[in-house]
């Protein structure tokens, strides 16, 4: 195939040609004109933009971005809060990182954009613990920025105010979660609380919030510079524009790429990852991270797109694809994946705390060859309480590789079913 | 820095306890938070000493156990895992002679897993302090090894 | 009010909007199981078991957290339904030592009766439980994290109502665990021994410490004379523990249980109740008379003791000087009543029967005792004990006649009862010092400014012209909020009545499992009925206390009462 067919820089195009710690190169590149259209006009023609782009969250739920706004817009109570969720801690992904260390100001601009189209004076960037680098890119970017006008008071003459605030976390995964992000701005533990109201209404100390993305926010000055409808041409029917994908695993070249959405899962692997080490098979494919599903190979040639992904009970999450060549052995993925969320869930809600330590506990025994006919069964009642009844998207997401698992490769578990006990019970 | 100064830094709000608590912590000797140091936070923010507790025994960049100088923290989720995080484990605890989770006897490094880094196109990955490691090889964690044990000498 | 429609289980049902699922379920008829759900808490949702289906969602919704919407389809008995509660009632079992036969909470649990009514026989998982020690360090209360399910309701109790946050969430994951920071030992914390955690913890992870068998010992033992007496709120909530309605007024069938179980005298402490007022309101008006510290604080409830000594020391000389009710009667047990009788005080062995487990707490200090070697009340059983201790010797409470109280201390009055209620003591005493004072007889005895659920409620008083303002606080956060008053010198009461439970001693931590605000609405009732019911309402025309002064105190505030009454109490700053 042609290796370029499915690639448009839109969020990237600056990555590597300008320096990131140099404002001057950003602006150089058209840096900022967007916020400068946007403030010539109305909250509600931005919203309207972002509407008709079809942009949708690219934080894994894949939310309407211009509804979110419009409901914090509307949303009754002040200050209202935007928050950037910089906490990217699923397995597998690093996009927000490079678009951090890269093209900070990028960031920086979309959540100015989005702050005045819904009339909010104070933001958060909240990034991760362990990015570090990316947190001091960001933190001199939002500096450079105060000092030319686009972050302060009175934005570019504008009478907008408005500024942010980074705040790093302390290492846990669940925090990326919406609700456990905010009661970790309050400088609590990062545990995940029932919803609703959502957080569009009541988020931060209780008030109207905007979460998104970093990818999200990336998107917004160039749907303004290009106009929301020009936006929505790039991509398919449910997909609109662009999407980074975070190459992993066993390839030849691992890496961060944007494709149009539309682009098959096959040719991103092959064509721009250069296919597998030494030619080996591919045994598995876990898309969006540790939380999303596996799919073996013959399915490579879906397209990333949310509606074909959704008719086959899938979904690319945030964007990670992790491939995973024939020497592996499945179980142990699955051990690994568990042992991941075991260690990240936050303790609150039965099925997720106690669940995962059974899964893990159930999963040992395929490993170990001691399992029975009925441990399969348990093992299946086991998930899907999870994924039924666990408060949040951690614990209802966490068995999704198991899932699959059991339904493209269900002879992994029935292989190792110990013979004689299964047929004693 | 004592407890006191951090808080100057960061405000004593509770919205400011987790930054104050991970920047003081950076300071200790052994990477970690006393009872004594969680009393004083939750003293100096009124916060209940039970609210500090808990919150320094959620997160993972927090610890209530004395650690090592640098901690080692090597990624363990898929991407690494696919490319051999195990051997770089096995590396990391033949040279240290020390195993996962503990100190080496000098208290110049800790072993630790870590979440996924966000490193995946370069895996396997590891962590010490502010800088990430990819790619690794028993070559280069040999070399990073003793760049800190230079370092520490400093 | 909006209502909303919506079909519970091909039902249709209308409920005011904002309604959760659990309650409108409840109205059709259809109990949801829940643990961490309390009625008076805010809603935590974690544990999972109260789900239901709802039409159009992804994944099954908590019933407790989740209202009603217009048009909303919501199923309560699925396959799914069942098999998910069934899944997590039996995840819990897999981290918990499941031994209830033995347990202190066998057939009054929340998790037992879910796990039974979901005809749950066993745990399918590998049970995890990872032993940890019971920390029996506190006198008052015991904690076995062997049970804890990790509702969260303590931690909000001891929280949001006490305000002092003694318990929290450690840890994360699978390791996560419900404890004072740093696992440190409830006896060395600032816990105040409240109970009111073990009031709301729906299995045994936090319970009373048990006494009931140096109880048996003492009554098995022919060389001792073994009192007892019964505080005030129990005549009201004894009741609940053999199936009766709260509120129900029980006192003749409690004293007919008590001599049932072998005591050899029944006394009341109301007697002492009555005493108190006297006492205390003679220190009152000493105080304003002679320029003492005001506001005067009242000193009978344990836990707020605990709390003014630990939180609050540089408060102390606002605290009145009288011992509580219980241990007065302690110290006549023990100083006057053995003399009267011929024995020895080491050979009397008093027992009190308490809403409280401060009160255990209380018994064991050292100040409690006259002669500096026995405790002057042996041992302190809670309302909860005492039901456990009818039915190991299956006394049938129900079945039995109502008798009455022993002489000397069996005669009270209505003003004692109400000490059992927020606000009592402070209406007993307005009842008394304004009698004392004026000299006139009181139109109404009824205080009503002071009664009910408020957090802080306060009245005044027209004391031959001087206006006297009083304040009355339930609760540990409300008084932290009076102590703050205080200190910024805007307090401008003579007398405050402080109870540490919600509710005063009706709602103590002793008293019967599951305590929420109706039920402590009904027996605060009761005792108002108790009240209304007595020929004597006034403390200061108790004839029983009145003889008393005359054979033995002399007076109030006396050598004798100083000696006996009352006690100093201390900083304890931890
Ligand atoms: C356990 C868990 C972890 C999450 N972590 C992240 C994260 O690291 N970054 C992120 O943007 N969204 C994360 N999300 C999704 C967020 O809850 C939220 O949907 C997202 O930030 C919304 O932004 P978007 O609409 O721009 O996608 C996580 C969700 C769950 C359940
Ligand atoms: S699902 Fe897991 S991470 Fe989410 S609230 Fe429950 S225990 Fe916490
Ligand atoms: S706490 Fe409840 S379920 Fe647990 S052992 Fe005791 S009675 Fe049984
Ligand atoms: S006894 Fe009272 S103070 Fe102590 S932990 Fe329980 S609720 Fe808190
Ligand atoms: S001790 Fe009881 S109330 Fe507290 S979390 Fe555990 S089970 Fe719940
Ligand atoms: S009662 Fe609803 S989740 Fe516990």
């Amino acid at each position: 195939m042609n290796k370029n067919a499915c690639v448009r820089k839109l969020l990237t195009k600056r990555f590597g040609e300008i320096n990131p710690g140099s404002i001057d190169d950003y602006i150089s590149r058209g840096g900022y004109d967007s916020l400068r259209k946007a403030l010539a006009m109305s909250g509600g023609d931005i919203i309207n933009e972002i509407k008709n782009s079809g942009l949708k969250g690219r934080g894994g739920a894949a939310f309407p971005t211009g509804l979110k706004m419009q409901a914090v817009k509307e949303a009754g109570g002040s200050p209202k809060y935007i928050i950037c969720n910089a906490d990217e801690g699923e397995p597998g992904n690093f996009k927000d990182r490079y678009l951090m260390e890269n093209d900070p100001h990028q960031l920086i601009e979309g959540i100015i954009i989005c702050a005045y189209a819904t009339g909010i004076k104070h933001g958060y960037i909240f990034i991760r613990g362990e990015y570090a680098r990316a947190a001091a890119m960001v933190e001199k970017a939002l500096e450079q920025a105060r000092i030319r006008g686009f972050l302060g008071d009175n934005i570019l003459d504008a009478g907008f105010d408005f500024d942010i605030d980074v705040y790093t976390g302390a290492g846990s995964y669940v925090c990326g979660e919406e609700f456990a992000l905010l009661v970790t701005i309050e400088g609590k533990s990062g545990r995940a609380t029932y919803k609703p109201p959502f957080p569009t209404t009541c988020g931060l100390y209780n008030k109207p919030t905007q979460i998104n993305n970093v990818e999200t926010f990336c998107n917004i000055p160039h749907i303004i510079e290009m106009g929301g409808a020009e936006f929505s041409k790039i991509g398919t029917d449910s997909s609109k524009g662009t999407k980074l994908v975070c190459l992993s695993g066993n390839v030849v070249r691992p890496g961060l790429y944007e494709v149009v959405f539309g682009t098959s899962i096959k040719d991103i692997i092959y064509g721009l990852g250069g296919g597998i080490p030494n030619n080996r098979e591919i045994k598995m494919i876990q898309l969006g991270g540790a939380s999303g599903p596996v799919i073996p190979s013959d399915m490579s040639d879906l397209p990333l797109d949310y509606a074909s992904m959704r008719e086959n009970d899938l979904n690319f999450g945030s964007g990670a694809i992790i491939v995973m060549d024939e020497r592996i052995n499945v179980l142990d993925i699955l051990k690994r994946i568990i042992g991941f969320f075991h260690h990240e869930s936050c303790g609150k809600c039965t099925p997720c705390r106690e669940g995962l330590a059974q899964t893990l506990i159930l999963l040992d025994r395929f490993i170990e060859g001691v399992a029975v006919e009925k441990d399969l069964a348990l093992l299946g009642i086991l998930i899907e309480t999870m994924s039924e009844a666990s408060i949040c998207g951690l614990g209802q997401a966490a068995p999704t590789a198991i899932k699959k698992v059991l339904q493209y490769f269900p002879e992994e578990f029935q292989s190792r079913i110990h013979a004689t006990d299964s047929a004693a019970v | 820095m004592q407890v006191k100064e951090a808080l100057e830094k960061f405000g004593r709000t509770p919205d400011k306890l987790i930054g104050a608590m991970l920047a003081y912590q950076k300071t200790t000797p052994c990477n970690y938070l006393t009872q004594e140091d969680i009393r004083e936070f939750a003293k100096e923010t009124g916060l209940p000493e039970s609210r500090v507790h808990s919150v320094a025994s959620f997160y993972s960049l927090l610890s209530t156990k004395p650690r090592g100088k640098y901690i080692i923290q090597v990624c363990h989720d898929v991407p690494c895992y696919v490319n051999n995080s195990t051997n770089v484990v096995i590396e990391l605890e033949q040279r240290l002679k020390t195993k996962m989770g503990q100190t080496t006897d000098d208290g110049l490094f800790s072993l630790e897993y870590s979440s996924c880094l966000g490193c995946c196109d370069k895996a396997p990955a590891m962590q010490i302090g502010d800088n990430l490691y990819g790619n690794l090889t028993a070559e280069k964690i040999s070399s990073v090894l003793a760049e800190h044990r230079r370092k520490s000498h400093e | 009010m909006n209502m909303v429609n919506a079909k519970i289980n091909n039902r249709a049902v209308s409920v005011p909007e904002g309604t959760s699922i659990l309650h409108a379920a409840k109205d059709t008829g259809i109990t949801i199981p829940n643990l961490c759900y309390h009625p008076d808490q805010e809603i935590k949702a974690n544990c999972r078991v109260c789900v239901v289906e709802v039409d159009g969602c992804k994944t099954l919704q908590a019933a407790c957290a989740t209202s009603v919407r217009e048009g909303m389809v919501i199923r309560t008995n699925t396959q799914k339904v069942r098999q998910a509660r069934k899944v997590v009632v039996e995840l819990l079992l897999a981290n918990h030592d499941m031994n209830c036969t033995a347990c202190k909470k066998n057939n009054h649990c929340g998790l037992q009766e879910i796990a039974a009514n979901l005809g749950v026989r066993e745990s399918r998982f590998e049970n995890i439980l990872v032993h940890r020690e019971i920390d029996t360090s506190s006198p008052s209360i015991e904690r076995n994290q062997n049970k804890c399910i990790k509702c969260g309701r303590c931690i909000q109790m001891c929280a949001k109502v006490q305000g002092l946050a003694i318990l929290d969430y450690i840890g994360r994951s699978g390791d996560v665990e419900v404890k004072p920071a740093f696992g440190w030992y409830l006896g060395d914390v600032a816990c105040v021994a409240c109970g009111q955690c073990s009031v709301v913890c729906p299995v045994a992870a936090i319970t009373e410490k048990e006494d009931i068998e140096r109880v048996w010992e003492a009554i098995n033992d022919p060389d001792k004379t073994v009192v007892v007496q019964t505080a005030p709120a129990v005549r009201v909530s004894i009741g609940e523990e053999f199936g009766l309605d709260p509120g129900a007024i029980v006192t003749g069938k409690l004293v007919a249980s008590l001599r049932a179980l072998g005591f050899d005298k029944v006394f009341d402490t109301d007697f002492t109740a009555d005493l108190t007022i006297i006492e205390e309101g003679h220190e009152l008006l000493e105080r304003i008379n002679h320029g003492g510290v005001l506001p005067m604080l009242t000193s009978c409830s344990p836990g707020w003791i605990n709390f003014i000594e630990q939180y609050y020391p540089e408060l102390l000389a606002h605290l009145s000087s009288c011992k509580s009710p219980q241990q007065m009667f302690g110290a006549l047990a023990k100083g006057y009543y053995a003399e009267k009788i011929g024995k020895k005080p080491e050979d009397i062995f008093s027992v009190s029967i308490m809403p409280c487990t401060a009160k255990k707490f209380e018994a064991v200090r050292d100040e409690m005792s006259i002669d500096g070697k026995n405790p002057d009340v042996d041992v302190v059983l809670t309302t909860r004990e005492l039901g456990k201790m009818l039915r190991q010797a299956g006394v049938d409470f129900n079945q039995l006649d109502e008798e009455d109280y022993d002489a000397p201390f069996g005669l009270s009055t209505g003003a004692a009862v109400i000490f059992g209620a927020t606000g009592g003591v402070m209406e007993a005493a307005l009842r008394t010092v304004y009698e004392v004072v004026t000299g006139k007889t009181l139109e109404s005895l009824d205080f009503k400014a002071v009664r009910g659920l408020e957090g802080i409620k306060e009245a005044a008083v027209d004391l031959n012209g001087t206006i006297v303002k009083v304040a009355v606080a339930h609760s540990l956060s409300n008084a932290r909020k009076v102590m703050e008053l205080i200190k910024s010198g805007k307090a401008e009461y003579a007398f405050i009545e402080i109870m540490c439970c919600p509710g005063g001693c009706i709602g103590g931590g002793g008293q019967p499992f599951g305590g929420t605000d109706e039920l402590r609405l009904k027996r605060m009732d009761a005792i108002y009925r108790a009240d209304g019911a007595l020929p004597i309402r006034k403390s200061h025309e108790n004839p029983a206390i009145k003889k008393l002064y005359d054979e033995f105190l002399i007076k109030p505030l006396g050598e004798k009462s100083h000696h006996l009454l009352h006690t100093k109490y201390k900083n304890r700053k931890k």
